[in-house]
């Protein structure tokens, strides 16, 4: 992209990009963290993904204030306006990602000292490896402006989704046979739910480097392959 | 109680199809031997406002320029492809140019008002036109203030001159001036440039309401103001249409590079 004539307009945008990737980074490990918090019940490593939330929150009051002092000094227009307001929603994904981060890593420490079912996790890791894997993925996307990657984010939220259905059934088996497990595998269960929201908001996010990149929205049709177990009344969490 | 099936067959009715009240084609552009415009194709729609944007030189002004004529005005200047306004090529030889001009009004960079007083300013070109007795001339300069959002200012000193006016003021007496005349096409050549914020806002809000009743160009090198008063933009660049789109479109997802780095100020 050629510069523009006034460089600090370039510099500005640049602000911008540089603290989104930040913030990516943060979330990023935030996740990756949390889920080793609750598999290896380690205290420390769940306070540690507790205490870094603040950090993400001050990142993205920080990006919202440079994007809106952005737009009122330069009034952008096209494609700077698209990354601006990108950098908006971005910034609102990742600090939401963090807070579900946050969430997870705070039910690790409330099931710490619970009666542990070593295998209902593994299904649950599996589904946060998956949902690490969009985050990098799409934050790649973000940062090479590559369509095509952030369109493969877009379609792999489904897998997630098929996971988040698989999981729910392997903890109801596990709550089935043991009444024991209920308290500790029902704090599972919403940590599967936090995961499938950060495939989610991977998704947001992927939608608007489409948005960014082409001035386009992707179809609202978005694959899904979710919930079958909701036509049987079970209430979701 | 009103009767849902009554209403119904409206619903069948088409809805009044937009129209393009001018329609330019192929229109080459000469001063002497330099070639100003190439190959422009656009059309303005009827009662909407046509924004046209790009650097200085790149021929909008001189777009304006041919869609009533004034290049006529000055020798070795001539026009080449067709321009038609609904319908009728105004580049043919044997149109009546003060016809033409009462059709397609004007407003330039600098307020121009006459040296002689407000009411006359307006009167006078409606004298060019049209013979009217004192009372309908009354009412038609009121009338002609009044949709150019000025009559409240100066209703009480009609006849003050019409250079003590503020820039602002005389730049709407001059829109007063084009719309006493009653065309059907107004040319607005960077109205506001000489202007300061607030008698811009007046100016827009004047465009805004004006395009209710007429079909609207303006040639602007504020970006901002395009995208705030038109619903068409056209982006030139040396004498060539290189987009025209739905200002909407534009400003937010050019197709064109050259548009998008001149909209984002990349242009070196």
């Amino acid at each position: 992209m050629v510069d523009h004539i006034v460089r600090s307009y370039d510099k500005d945008l640049d602000a911008l990009e540089r603290r989104i990737a930040e913030m990516g980074g943060i979330a990023e490990k935030m996740v990756i963290d949390a889920m080793d918090a609750l598999s290896q019940a380690d205290v420390a490593l769940a306070n540690q993904v507790v205490a870094t939330d603040p950090r993400l929150d001050a990142l993205q009051r920080d990006i919202e204030e440079q994007a809106i002092l952005t737009i009122a000094r330069r009034q952008p227009m096209a494609i700077d306006l698209r990354e601006i307001v990108g950098a908006i929603r971005v910034a609102g994904d990742l600090e939401r990602v963090g807070d579900l981060a946050k969430n997870i890593a705070k039910r690790s420490l409330k099931i710490g000292m619970e009666a542990r079912v070593p295998r209902a996790i593994v299904g649950l890791r599996h589904m946060n490896d998956v949902a690490t894997e969009l985050m990098k993925d799409v934050l790649d996307a973000y940062a090479q402006r590559d369509t095509e990657r952030a369109r493969a984010v877009w379609e792999r939220d489904a897998e997630i989704d098929a996971l988040e259905d698989s999981v729910f059934r392997d903890l109801l088996t596990h709550m089935m046979e043991d009444p024991r497990n209920i308290s500790f595998c029902a704090h599972l269960l919403f940590c599967s739910k936090n995961v499938e929201r950060i495939g989610d908001h991977a998704t947001n996010i992927a939608e608007t480097v489409f948005y960014l990149v082409t001035g386009e929205t992707l179809p609202a049709d978005r694959p899904k392959g979710r919930h079958e177990y909701e036509p049987t009344g079970i209430p979701t969490p | 109680m009103t009767d849902a099936t009554a209403a119904a067959p409206a619903a069948n009715v088409p809805k009044p199809q937009a129209i393009d009240k001018i329609v330019v084609r192929d229109l080459d552009f000469y001063y002497g031997q330099s070639l100003a415009l190439k190959k422009v194709t656009l059309s303005l729609r009827e009662h909407h406002v046509t924004a046209f944007i790009g650097p200085s030189g790149c021929g909008k002004s001189t777009l304006l320029r041919v869609l009533n004529r004034m290049y006529d005005l000055y020798p070795g200047q001539r026009a080449v492809g067709e321009v038609m306004l609904d319908g009728e090529n105004i580049l043919s030889p044997d149109l009546d140019l003060n016809l033409l001009r009462s059709r397609v009004g004007m407003v330039f960079q600098k307020p121009t008002p006459f040296p002689m007083s407000i009411y006359d300013n307006i009167a006078f070109g409606m004298r060019l036109y049209e013979k009217l007795p004192k009372s309908e001339m009354d009412g038609r300069v009121e009338l002609a203030l009044k949709r150019s959002a000025l009559w409240t200012e100066v209703k009480d000193k009609l006849n003050a001159s019409g250079l003590s006016l503020s820039g602002g003021q005389q730049q709407r007496l001059c829109i007063a001036r084009t719309v006493a005349i009653r065309p059907e096409v107004i040319l607005f050549d960077e109205p506001c440039s000489a202007l300061d914020p607030i008698a811009t806002a007046k100016i827009e809000e004047l465009i805004d309401e004006l395009a209710d009743d007429y079909t609207i160009a303006i040639v602007t090198h504020s970006m901002q103001q395009a995208a705030r008063v038109s619903q068409f933009t056209a982006f030139m660049y040396l004498g060539e249409m290189i987009e025209f789109d739905d200002t909407s479109k534009v400003f937010t997802s050019p197709r064109n590079k050259r548009t998008q780095d001149y909209i984002t100020g990349r242009f070196g």
